[in-house]
């Protein structure tokens, strides 16, 4: 618990950032909805028949008109692509930033197994990323509240579900990763999460690329499928939650081999 | 029982040597000094001792019990060479932190180590000097009173008021039968303070033995002036000639040295026990002739 305490104080003033940032935006998406919802009509229909741009978006299948749609559409991007940053960040920095600091002389010469210390720092990492989706949640609620919309909740906690899942599956790519890197990684983190978001993205676009839905965790996370299939995609689901494991069990694997020098 | 003793000691970092095979006691009590120049292995073993890197054969143990295992690290206080700690944090929490990963409540004795080192304990730790930073380093090794400190050049960035009253802290700690483990390339310090010590040189370990048997060699150290090169008898090493004045080590019978020494224009002689350093130099050296 000791080390628990001691990541969540040291990681509290990013946290704060990364949250306050991404639920403004949120918040910012939603309260302009009922302005933008006017101007929409006629425009719905365009977004949907843009091609391949609208397909990159999911567009082509939900209803931009809606507020479900547009909420899913934008806060797939928002909390998406800023909650994948922030896992990755997190993830990545956990264990290799007391070899970039040289702390880990000092931690890890203290009576704790390695085991302990990545236990420890993995119920941090995903602490974190659940406080930052329950405040992502909070301030959907709330301005939801504000401009008077009453979405269906199951298909708006199924995203919410779907953003949390992958957030933490992409810190824990990256917190495997961490346990092998001695020091730097925040340009290998933030860059594997953006390289994620585009795959999805490619996916989306051709049938021929479509398998690469397995391997990014926003494969998932797709609003259009979520809202239009009523569930998270099973398939790709079961792979992201296969590759969590991995990582998690790489970071223990590795961290308590590893030369600390 | 012996507070640390390893058995054919050897670390490979990849292709590049660390130690190897390096067979090292310390009883249970001593002050023990280790010494050899940088990169001769003394922070490899050290690391492997604190369980920061595992060997890539042999053994260490600490008090019976194997290196790096968290009830072995219970009985180490350990200050590492390069002192860091995390950004934003406060003297006082950086020590309360430590003793909270032991388990332990040792504010009584962090107050008085604090005191008695001048460490502000409400400072950042981002606004201390290089030689505070290494009193934080040090509290964090002696609070939980451990049996076996590991310090790994201990004193380098204190000033030398503080070096010596962290060798009196050392001195009363290990009166009271702490085991001290402390490397150093400062000889001088480990002549003074240390009972015993071991020299390592490229990995390995040449010499471990008393500080008074490391210098109450039969060598002594002779200086002559009035001759401008030493005399030719054997026994002789480390020669250094200055002018009209010769300095070198004499290992032979000393009647040998005075029957010649009879025979040779000297205005002034002057016979010593050799230092550390130069007995240092010394096994440096000879092992430089083994090498060649």
């Amino acid at each position: 618990m000791t080390i628990l305490k001691h990541e969540i104080r040291q990681g509290r003033n990013s946290l704060i950032i990364w949250t306050a940032v991404i639920a403004f935006m949120l918040g910012v998406c939603i309260l302009i909805y009922p302005e933008m919802s006017k101007q929409m009509d006629g425009i719905s229909e365009a977004f949907a028949n843009m091609g391949g741009f609208s397909a990159a978006f999911g567009m082509d299948k939900i209803n931009f008109g809606e507020f479900i749609g547009f909420f899913g559409v934008e806060c797939g991007n928002v909390l998406g692509l800023g909650g994948a940053f922030y896992a990755a960040l997190t993830g990545i920095s956990a264990l290799s930033k007391e070899e970039r600091e040289h702390t880990a002389e000092f931690l890890l010469t203290h009576p704790i197994s390695r085991q302990n210390v990545v236990a420890q720092k993995l119920v941090s990492v995903i602490l974190q990323i659940i406080i930052l989706n329950a405040a992502a949640v909070g301030i959907t609620s709330l301005s939801s509240l504000i401009i008077g919309e009453t979405p269906d909740i199951k298909p708006i906690m199924l995203m919410f579900a779907a953003y949390l899942i992958m957030q933490i599956e992409t810190a824990a790519i990256c917190f495997g990763i961490s346990a092998f890197i001695g020091r730097g990684g925040l340009g290998l983190g933030l860059g594997l999460a953006a390289a994620f978001y585009f795959m999805n993205i490619v996916a989306n676009l051709t049938e021929s690329s479509a398998f690469l839905k397995y391997i990014t965790p926003f494969g998932y996370t797709d609003s259009a499928d979520i809202i239009a299939d009523g569930h998270i995609e099973f398939k790709y689901l079961v792979v992201g939650l296969v590759i969590t494991v991995i990582g998690i069990c790489a970071a223990f694997w590795k961290y308590q081999r590893k030369d600390i020098s | 029982m012996n507070a640390v003793e390893t058995v054919s000691l050897t670390k490979f970092y990849g292709k590049a040597r660390g130690v190897s095979d390096v067979n090292l006691t310390v009883a249970e009590g001593d002050l023990f000094g280790f010494i050899g120049p940088n990169g001769a292995g003394k922070s490899t073993t050290i690391r492997i001792l604190t369980g920061l890197i595992s060997q890539t054969s042999g053994t260490a143990k600490i008090f019976g019990k194997d290196a790096g295992k968290p009830d072995t690290l219970a009985d180490i206080g350990y200050m590492p060479s390069e002192t860091n700690f995390y950004h934003g944090m406060k003297v006082r929490e950086v020590i309360k932190y430590s003793a909270k990963l032991r388990k332990l409540d040792c504010t009584k004795e962090s107050t008085r180590l604090c005191e008695r080192l001048e460490l502000d304990v409400n400072k950042k730790i981002s606004e201390l000097s290089l030689g505070n930073r290494k009193k934080v380093s040090i509290v964090c090794a002696l609070q939980h009173k451990p049996r076996l400190c590991i310090l790994d050049e201990p004193t380098s960035g204190l000033d030398p008021l503080m070096q010596r009253e962290f060798y009196v802290i050392l001195e009363e700690r290990n009166a009271e039968g702490t085991t001290i483990f402390l490397s150093s390339h400062i000889l001088s310090e480990i002549q003074k303070y240390c009972k015993r010590a071991a020299v390592i040189r490229e990995g390995r370990l040449l010499v471990c033995d008393k500080v008074d048997n490391l210098v109450h060699t039969n060598a002594k150290k002779v200086t002559l002036s009035g001759i401008s090169e030493p005399p030719k008898i054997d026994g002789i090493g480390n020669v250094e000639i200055d002018g009209d004045t010769v300095k070198f080590l004499y290992g032979g019978e000393p009647r040998t040295l005075l029957n010649t020494l009879g025979n040779l224009p000297i205005t002034d002689i002057n016979i010593t026990e050799p230092d550390l350093e130069e007995i240092f130099m010394h096994y440096y050296k000879e092992d430089n002739c083994d090498n060649s």
